[in-house]
């Protein structure tokens, strides 16, 4: 296996996007990533698309050709491959994406994420992304997604005297970080008062401990890196791509305030890239439920197992720590189109890893990690970037 | 869901009807047709029997639901539950026959048979388990829109899941 490098980076904004169509966005994000990167779509050699639910969203199944093909790129025949992982979708695409470059299969591959979430009713919408849990055994006895975290956040408060306050200082996080991020879905700031009281959903959990419904696309271009310098003046090595996965049901997990496929991931991750929790500078952790957020940086070993409320109340990641968690805004607030989340974090961080994050740039970052998980964590992935000075 | 995928898994839904390892004994719910505690070896496969639950459990978390999931709107807010069998298997369910502010971790509690959902316009309705606290057995006042009891089943009981 060969180094990859990311090479080049694109995004779209992230939010209601009613006046752009699945391929536009698809292919804006991806053409970014291509002209970022400074390669002729001539030299590609494939792209993978990170996607949960086009044909639930958008009656339109096999994607991947369609923004291969309106990319202008169908007369090149080139492998398109869609990557489903639900709400880990995009960072799946990413690790497939990794491997291909890494085995020596392809020299240049983009890798896309893109969701479109609007076009159906919210009601739709949340149908479509809580079967990302099982529906045979959770939801058809009246669980969702919100209401399967809110029963961890429970657990965990009730384990180990985790507050509601502590909950509710991501989100507060979040939209703070978001309100730098010109493409966020969401660039107002929220007090603790108003997380704290924000319509309730699944108790514990109020609307704002909730990522929205976002559309968006992300793309990354990926390469060897050797030879990376060609393409860019900062390559950013992918230093660890790991998947680790878990029971479908959270029900019939090892313990319930723990997501063992992030605990797996994480090790592995940190083995492959031969660092530990506190060599990272940057981290884009999945928070599409404040509950997750907070279990992630203890599951990936940020923090011990129980000190994720105290970690949240004391602002650890919040700037007065090591390690600076989702500068980009998170789920929370950079939004969350869940094909592209996992790639939007990676392209936060090679961001960040360039120094070319403006308001949000955490001063010499040179290692970020990104987690991105799947339902209530029968997927977990967990990439690891590294500066190349 | 479509009428056939939710009948297809009424037995369990009805009657909890689960499955044990012959090899370790260890009690799953739903079945499987693979162990995975002895998965290592494949000494599991085809030996794997029915094994009925009793119903009997304990809260082991919960959340009170306001955004409902579809075909639950008429419930909310609802007590929903991840519920520990005595025989060992934990499932997620709705907890009845309380108010949802007195459901607590450590509680008590039974199955009991009722009406899940209404499903769209035709108006499907699916049945299966939900659990009550153990103390009001079948005595206690309902929470009024629970009151309806699930009608007898449409598939009668398999006799061979009734062993436990
Ligand atoms: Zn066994």
């Amino acid at each position: 296996m060969r180094d990859v490098a990311i090479l080049g980076i694109g995004m779209t904004k992230f939010g209601e996007l009613w006046d752009h169509s699945f391929r536009e966005i698809g292919i804006e994000a991806g053409f970014q990533a291509l002209v970022d990167g400074k390669l002729g779509s001539h030299d590609l050699g494939g792209l993978y698309l990170g996607n949960m639910a086009s044909g639930a969203f958008l009656e339109q199944e096999h994607i991947a050709p369609l923004i291969l093909d309106y990319a202008g790129l169908a007369g090149h025949h080139l492998p398109a491959i869609r990557v489903e992982a639900g709400g880990a979708s995009g960072a799946m695409a990413l690790h497939e994406g990794y491997l291909a470059v890494a085995s020596g299969a392809y020299d240049f591959v983009v890798v896309g994420g893109a969701e479109k979430m609007t076009d159906v009713s919210d009601t739709e919408a949340a149908r479509i992304v809580d079967a990302t849990a099982d529906t045979e055994w959770e939801l058809v006895f009246g669980a969702t997604l919100p209401s399967l975290w809110a029963m961890v956040a429970r657990k965990h408060m009730h384990e180990y005297g985790t507050r509601r306050e502590d909950l509710a200082a991501l989100p507060v996080h979040d939209h703070q970080m978001a309100s730098k991020n010109p493409l966020a879905h969401f660039r107002n700031k929220v007090t603790l008062d108003q997380v704290v009281n924000s319509g309730m959903v699944a108790d514990p959990l109020g609307l704002l401990d909730c990522a929205p419904l976002s559309d968006g696309a992300a793309a990354v271009l990926l390469g060897p890196l050797e030879g990376a310098r060609k393409y860019t003046d900062t390559p950013v090595k992918i230093a660890a791509s790991q998947v680790a996965c878990d029971t479908m049901a959270l029900h019939h997990r090892r313990d319930l305030t723990t997501m063992d496929s992030t605990v797996f991931a994480g090790k592995r991750a940190f083995s492959q890239a031969r660092r530990k929790p506190s060599d990272v500078q940057v981290a884009e952790i999945d928070d599409a439920y404040s509950i997750g957020g907070l279990v992630a940086l203890e599951d990936l070993g940020f923090v011990a197992k129980g000190e994720g409320g105290v970690a949240m109340r004391d602002g650890r990641f919040f700037g007065k720590g090591p390690t600076q968690i989702n500068t980009s805004g998170g789920l929370k607030a950079q939004g969350r189109p869940f094909g592209a989340v996992g790639v939007a974090q990676v392209v936060e961080l090679v961001r960040q890893l360039r120094g070319e994050a403006k308001e949000r740039q955490v001063a010499g970052a040179q290692v970020g990690l990104a987690h991105n998980v799947g339902g209530t964590g029968a997927t977990s992935v967990v990439t690891v970037l590294e500066r190349m000075n | 869901m479509t009428i056939a995928r939710f009948w297809r898994e009424t037995p369990r839904r009805y009657n909890l009807g689960g499955s044990r390892c012959s090899v370790c004994t260890t009690v799953y719910f739903p079945p499987r047709t693979v162990c995975p505690t002895c998965t290592a070896h494949r000494q599991s496969l085809g030996k794997m029997e029915p094994f009925q639950l009793s119903g009997e459990g304990e809260v082991v978390t919960f959340s009170i639901v306001h955004e409902p999931a579809e075909g639950f709107e008429m419930q909310v807010p609802y007590a929903l539950a991840i519920v520990k069998a005595v025989e060992g298997p934990l499932l997620t369910g709705q907890v009845v026959n309380v108010v949802p502010e007195e459901v607590k971790i450590g509680l008590k509690v039974h199955a009991t048979f009722r009406k899940l959902r209404e499903e769209g316009a035709a108006g499907v309705i699916h049945y299966g388990y939900k659990f009550a606290p153990k103390e009001e057995a079948g005595t206690g006042p309902r929470a009024g829109r629970e009151a309806e009891p699930a009608p007898t089943p449409a598939l009668s009981p398999d006799p061979s899941r009734a062993r436990a």
